[in-house]
């Protein structure tokens, strides 16, 4: 029984590490863009424990530098990370006879990576009954990762010039998520019309077009969905 | 507010999210519409975030050729739809970028 959890989990950490080589500079370029927007060092690096969210990290900066008041970007960074009810709800029935640690640590280490090699391992191989140690390998694996690269952005990232355009890596990394997530019709609407009410609003105080984007996109892909039933 | 409050509430609203259906499951019958409403909460959030740091760099529209951001967010696009790496997204975006004439 124990040599099968460390098979799981070493096999968790391994089928990660491919997705680090992508993960690792995003770390560092998250570790350099907090210190520029006036994070210290130390809330930087804590960011990355307490959130341990790439995209909603790289947002968080962004809305402090642009001076927004604290409940409008709670709620975008709650918004931001909405996409991971998905995940959430995908691994419940999965773990649910584990006891309540064991949930407790998964949903922490529950991103949209430890997701895509989780998925993977249920389509390709039996489920054993030590399982869940695969899920905590890969989590742990991405959160060292994570980590680490934190930590070297941070060090290196207050020799970087200034004038680096450090924050265009938060579109193109979205871009490299959603595009791939646009497979059929329903979803183009879905991004064409997010898009299109995020220019419409974008001169809405508090970056609150975010919100009536999102709202907007997701509205006109429920009523697509439910139409085609 | 201290940035470590905010930042602690936002640690707070994630985990939540990312514990809500694990830890409701079994407990909590969801309405039927809301599990329809999910697979288009990425797509819509994310869109929403690129398109205005593509075409509005500066705070207004502008559809140009010279404007870099959005020439290097269109070459982004293409890429992440023909190689799906996010490593050489970021790569093709930040290369079209630098060296775009603007």
């Amino acid at each position: 029984m124990v040599a099968s959890a460390f098979r799981e989990f070493r096999a968790g950490a391994l089928a990660l590490a491919p997705l680090l080589v992508g993960v690792m500079p995003f770390g560092m370029i998250y570790g350099a863009l907090a210190l520029s927007q006036g994070l210290s060092p130390a809330a930087a690096l804590a960011m990355s424990t307490i959130l341990f969210a790439g995209s909603a990290q790289f947002l968080f900066c962004q809305l402090l530098g642009a001076g927004v008041p604290a409940p409008v970007m709670v709620a975008e960074v709650g918004l931001l990370n909405l996409r991971h009810t998905l995940y959430s709800a995908a691994l419940a029935p999965r773990i649910a006879h584990l006891p309540r640690r064991w949930k407790l640590a998964l949903a922490y280490l529950l991103t949209d990576e430890a997701y895509a090699v989780i998925a993977r391992r249920e389509t390709v191989a039996d489920a054993g009954p030590d399982r869940h140690w695969f899920y905590l390998g890969a989590g742990l694996a991405l959160w060292s990762g994570w980590q680490l690269s934190t930590a070297a952005g941070v060090v290196v990232g207050a020799r970087l010039p200034t004038d680096w355009p450090l924050d265009f890596a938060l579109p193109l990394t979205f871009i490299a998520i959603v595009v791939p997530l646009i497979r059929n019709r329903t979803l183009l609407a879905v991004a064409v019309v997010s898009g299109i009410v995020a220019l419409l609003a974008a001169g809405l105080p508090f970056k609150l077009g975010l919100l009536a984007a999102a709202l907007a996109g997701m509205a006109v892909g429920w009523r697509l969905a439910g139409r085609m039933r | 507010m201290s940035v470590w409050l905010i930042m602690g509430l936002c640690g707070v609203v994630t985990f939540a999210i990312r514990l809500s259906f694990i830890a409701a499951e079994g407990k909590v019958a969801f309405p039927p519409g809301f599990r329809r409403l999910l697979p288009f909460v990425p797509v819509a959030t994310l869109t929403a975030l690129v398109i205005p740091e593509l075409l509005m760099p500066q705070g207004t529209l502008w559809l140009a050729w010279d404007n870099a951001r959005l020439m290097a967010g269109v070459a982004a696009i293409v890429i992440a739809a023909t190689t799906r790496s996010v490593p050489w997204t970021l790569v093709g975006g930040f290369v079209v970028l630098g060296v775009w004439p603007a």
